[in-house]
């Protein structure tokens, strides 16, 4: 089989030049798509017939917390991927998904936690899903921490690839072991958010957020990958000719 | 074969030997959580009502700050003197003699904080029909707990002030245990069935001893380069 395309997509210089053209491909459409949403969202869905207003936040709720768990998965399997193939450019796209990924999960957290005031009665309830999702945001922060501590590049990307791997093991685990813990402790009295099957005015925008958090998010990727190839290849001479042009 | 468990069984003797020959080092972790596990009735009441309560959390968190303190010595002065770095020069599996080196660290600090757990228990007004579920599940918890430790003061070898950084890596990690281990604790206070949580505890030390070992390799051979 042909791998030169692997190979290439591995080179520095060509993923540099790559992510510069995908960039604007992916923020307008990202854009346009956050717009009609909020639009579809804030403007045309009709209000719940239970929350009124406020489960209008959901469109900025559920695209986040999505994203923080995909952006997750992401960084693990770019590190996978530098890990096996030592291919730096990986290293680099796991580097530059850990702080995206970690502030969509803040944005996850604060919307959940506004939800809850009205909805709740309180801002934090130890509800399974916003108490996984606080532990996410730890493991990012862990990753984080140990990717600033190590001063050696090469190493801190290794060590922390290691980490973001055992850390998607611990995932799923984490996650369902929180919602068990709440279940013995409580019976479920909060609603469920999304259980009750949702209509199609409130769902329609709802997709079309997804579509435009996740172009956002990888856009986001590629302009920070951008930037993390600069730095790390700050000594080649393709970095010279990029910036003085 | 025969030279790998032997390799093993030597590292295993070496680790006990130096531990008993600093017996200190041994002890910092127990008295840490002697202390921890007085300072709450201390905070919070002397009724042993309320104390019987939070025992299972008073407990569990002690335990898991107290591992967090002798995790830190696991590799601390093997990297230092070189050791280390002749286990991954030796020719055998570094993957395997980490998994010994885990086991004595397990020996040293895991099962002397089970076997310890009944006092602070005790203190906490737990009933004496209790202790056995206790020991137990403090047992179990700390093999999946010295385990995932392994890797994370593997990925920490050689960083300044790693303390702080090796709880911000191994505490979000070790929710599950502690969920489970808490859980497993109260059923035995209540004198339930504690059946269920300690399955769990038992799949995740598996989980551990299947994995752990060669994420911990990995972090360790990362950490030498």
């Amino acid at each position: 089989m042909d791998w030169t395309w692997l190979h290439r997509f591995g080179s520095p210089p060509h993923l540099y030049g790559l992510a510069g053209t995908l960039v604007p491909w992916l923020a307008w459409p990202a854009a346009l798509a956050i717009a009609a949403g909020l639009y579809g969202g804030l403007v045309l869905a009709p209000p719940d017939y239970q929350q009124g207003d406020g489960f209008r936040i959901i469109y900025v709720h559920a695209p986040s917390a999505w994203l923080s768990l995909m952006a997750y998965t992401w960084m693990a399997v770019a590190a996978g991927i530098g890990l096996i193939w030592r291919m730096k450019v990986a290293h680099a796209v796991a580097a530059s998904c850990a702080p995206v990924g970690a502030w969509f999960t803040v944005a996850a957290l604060c919307t959940g936690m506004l939800w809850g005031k009205p909805m709740w009665g309180t801002y934090w309830a130890w509800d399974p899903r916003l108490t996984a999702e606080l532990v996410l945001l730890f493991l990012y922060l862990g990753y984080l921490g140990l990717r600033s501590a190590i001063e050696d590049p090469q190493r801190a990307d290794r060590a922390s690839a290691v980490l973001a791997v055992v850390g998607v093991v611990n995932v799923p685990i984490v996650r369902y072991s929180v919602e068990w813990w709440n279940s013995i402790h409580q019976a479920p009295s909060v609603m469920k958010f999304g259980k009750p099957s949702i209509s199609w005015p409130m769902l329609t925008p709802l997709l079309i957020m997804f579509v435009g958090f996740t172009l956002l998010f990888v856009a986001l990727v590629l302009v920070r990958v951008r930037g993390e190839i600069l730095r790390r290849e700050r000594q080649a001479r393709w970095v010279a000719e990029v910036v003085t042009v | 074969m025969s030279g790998t468990w032997r390799a093993a069984r030597w590292v295993i003797e070496r680790d006990l030997r130096l531990a008993f020959r600093n017996r200190g080092q041994l002890l910092h972790p127990l008295l840490f959580f002697a202390i921890v596990t007085t300072l709450f009735p201390l905070a919070l009441t002397p009724e042993p009502s309320r104390l019987r309560d939070v025992a299972p959390a008073v407990l569990w968190v002690g335990a898991l700050l107290s591992s967090l303190l002798a995790i830190e010595f696991l590799y601390r002065e093997d990297a230092q003197d070189g050791t280390l770095e002749q286990f991954a020069l030796s020719g055998r599996s570094l993957t395997w003699l980490l998994f010994a080196k885990t086991a004595s660290h397990w020996l040293l600090a895991g099962l002397p904080l089970a076997l310890m757990s009944p006092v602070a228990a005790y203190g906490l007004a737990v009933p004496p029909a209790a202790m056995p579920g206790i020991v137990a599940s403090v047992a179990l918890g700390t093999i999946a707990l010295s385990l995932l430790g392994a890797v994370s003061a593997g990925l920490t070898i050689g960083v300044r002030r790693g303390g702080a950084l090796l709880s911000l890596l191994t505490l979000p990690l070790a929710v599950p245990l502690l969920i489970f281990g808490a859980q497993a604790t109260a059923r035995a206070i209540e004198g339930g069935n504690m059946a269920a949580p300690m399955y769990f505890l038992g799949a995740f030390a598996v989980l551990g001893v299947t994995l752990a070992p060669l994420a911990a390799a990995a972090a360790v051979r990362i950490s030498l380069e």
